[in-house]
């Protein structure tokens, strides 16, 4: 073989002719994947089309004005109105007391897991937080509606049978393993030389976990947040059970109200004429819904890609 | 070098069985550990360690990769005990005290016995943060300028403070390598350790940074005892002052087969497989 001019064949000593046929599996395997990967593109795409002309629909009757401005939802009333805010406010209540319960719990939990619990205590807590996850949810509104609203009566005597106060505190209850997984996942996220330098300075496990991993995990945190709080807003069952599907313009946690999920549940279970303005209706709300979730999610990749570099 | 044998030291019952006898001089003895070993759950990783630290020196720990280096050095300031299933047996006597008594606090003497790793591991907070951080942490109460004063100070020591002097409020994890292991070392000296630990410090940096890191070791030595596990014969031979030469017993565990000055280490070892690692024959 001559160096000068290297033949066709030179390379076949080292073996780097093709041995099998795998040009065709490749490409077979690689259009596979590629088919999964569109196919939730496209259901996306779908689910905003099949929302779109619809709510097109909605606003060619309704002005866009009095949706995003009145206070007065009775969409279904001889006379109606098509203010969204008591639906919005409902959904902001029910969220905001959803998260006033989960972030205390999920951020200690995960602080706990990743910072001081021993393995034994891992193996305990971890199925266990795996099992409140795994509750359907229409387990947690009967229990919402039948359990916590009750024990809330003893203390609170003018609480009604449906509002957002104990909604939300079940709620709360139901986002504690998605904040806390997700937080533990950025905690576990920090480099372990990070923790080891503070541990070399003479910190304790308290002052490593709050004042290095905590700080440098913060757009994990801030991240698995928005995405509880997504989750929240859009949570149907436990709202529509136990917080009622009365819009009311309030910010009264003890009254009944109707979120938007309870609204669209309750109309799609009712007798509502395909085609009317009440039909049509829920496809508006649907979309607001969209619109809320969406930039939630949209903030918190934003929040990721920011921040994400940071310690490395 | 001087080498001294303090014989009234002699017939204290602490005394290590070692091959460091006659080698070290006993009065200056800051660290000293007594048959120490670390397991990691059943696997020993380092077997019956006898190695006394001089003031104000700096000992070099070598060896090929596994001997338990690094292991014997995170043993010095109960680092190891964040690894959920090591323990240590034996002793490591800080000026007498022995560290691993029940009643030590592992937090305090991390305080004293300070630590730079192998990758530079600045906090992600500002320059300034990363130094004061190891002061507010241990319950520094001072004024803003007093705080001003050390972070200059110890930047000035890891002679790093002309290059940052500028930017306090940038974060630390913006600089470059060698800077910020640097900084890494400013901030182990800012809480004023007696003994810093350095785990290959200078095996993430380019040779420019890791001349600049020695020269740093030398100037630092003065007022600190440094202890430095490296796989750099030839940084060993530079800066360090005594040489620990570890090897992997046949069970995996790692012993200290030679212990003496470098310039014996490194010109006439007593045992054959020093003079081989040395000399590059294998490691």
């Amino acid at each position: 073989m001559s160096m000068a001019a290297p033949s066709e064949s030179s390379n076949a000593g080292l073996g780097l002719q093709q041995r099998r046929p795998h040009a065709l599996g490749e490409r077979f395997i690689s259009i596979l994947l590629m088919t999964a990967a569109a196919l939730s593109v496209v259901t996306t795409f779908a689910i905003v089309l099949s929302l779109a002309g619809d709510t097109v629909a909605f606003f060619r009757e309704v002005s866009v004005i009095e949706y995003l401005t009145g206070t007065l939802w009775t969409p279904l009333f001889s006379n109606p109105r098509f203010g969204i805010w008591p639906l919005i406010t409902a959904t902001f209540m029910t969220s905001a007391i959803a998260m006033l319960v989960a972030v205390p719990f999920g951020l200690a939990i995960a602080v706990y897991l990743s910072e001081f619990a021993s393995l034994r205590a891992r193996s305990l807590i971890k199925p266990l937080l795996e099992v409140l996850a795994g509750i359907p949810t229409v387990v947690y509104g009967y229990f919402a509606l039948t359990a916590v609203t009750p024990f809330l009566r003893g203390f609170i005597p003018e609480i009604k049978s449906f509002n957002s106060l104990s909604a939300g505190l079940v709620m709360g209850v139901m986002i504690i393993p998605i904040v806390a997984s997700l937080t533990e996942d950025a905690f576990n996220a920090v480099p372990r030389g990070l923790r080891e330098g503070a541990y070399g300075l003479g910190a304790m496990r308290h002052e490593v976990a709050l004042r290095v991993v905590f700080p440098a995990a913060l757009s994990g945190v801030a991240a698995a947040l928005l995405l509880a709080l997504s989750r929240a807003v859009g949570e149907t069952m436990i709202v529509a059970l136990a917080a009622g599907q009365n819009p009311t313009f309030t910010l009264d946690p003890l009254v009944p109200v109707s979120t938007m999920t309870a609204y669209i549940v309750q109309v799609s279970l009712g007798d509502t004429p395909y085609g009317s303005i009440g039909y049509k209706t829920i496809f508006a709300v649907g979309a607001t819904l969209f619109i809320i979730t969406f930039a939630i999610n949209f903030g918190s990749t934003l929040i990721v890609r920011r921040f994400r570099e940071r310690y490395d | 070098m001087p080498v001294l044998i303090n014989v009234t030291q002699k017939e204290r019952e602490t005394e290590p069985i070692s091959e460091e006898m006659g080698v070290v001089d006993r009065a200056n003895v800051v660290l000293e550990t007594q048959r120490l070993s670390v397991f990691y759950g059943n696997f020993k990783a380092i077997h019956d360690v006898n190695l006394s630290f001089q003031k104000n020196k700096i000992t070099a720990l070598i060896g090929p990769s596994g001997c338990g280096k690094s292991t014997l050095l995170r043993a010095l300031n109960r680092m190891n005990e964040l690894v959920p299933s090591a323990r240590a047996e034996g002793a490591v006597l800080y000026r007498g005290h022995n560290l691993y008594a029940p009643n030590v606090d592992p937090v305090e003497v991390r305080r004293r016995i300070g630590m730079v790793f192998q990758k530079p591991n600045p906090f992600p907070k500002s320059i300034y943060e990363n130094i004061a951080f190891g002061l507010r942490i241990n319950g520094w109460k001072g004024s803003k300028a007093e705080m001003d004063d050390i972070v200059e100070r110890s930047l000035r020591r890891a002679a790093l403070w002309d290059e940052v002097k500028d930017k306090l409020k940038q974060l630390g994890t913006s600089l470059s390598g060698g800077q910020q292991q640097r900084l890494c070392i400013a901030r182990a000296i800012a809480v004023e350790p007696e003994v810093i630990l350095m785990d290959e410090p200078c095996s993430a940096l380019d040779p420019i940074a890791t001349l600049k890191i020695e020269e740093l070791m030398i100037e630092l030595v003065k007022q600190y005892t440094i202890i430095i596990v490296t796989h750099n014969m030839q940084q060993a031979a530079r800066v360090s002052d005594y040489t620990a030469m570890m090897m992997m017993r046949p069970d995996r565990s790692g012993e200290v087969i030679e212990f003496d000055t470098t310039e014996t280490i490194f010109t006439k070892p007593k045992d054959k497989r020093t003079e081989d690692y040395v000399s590059g024959r294998f490691g």
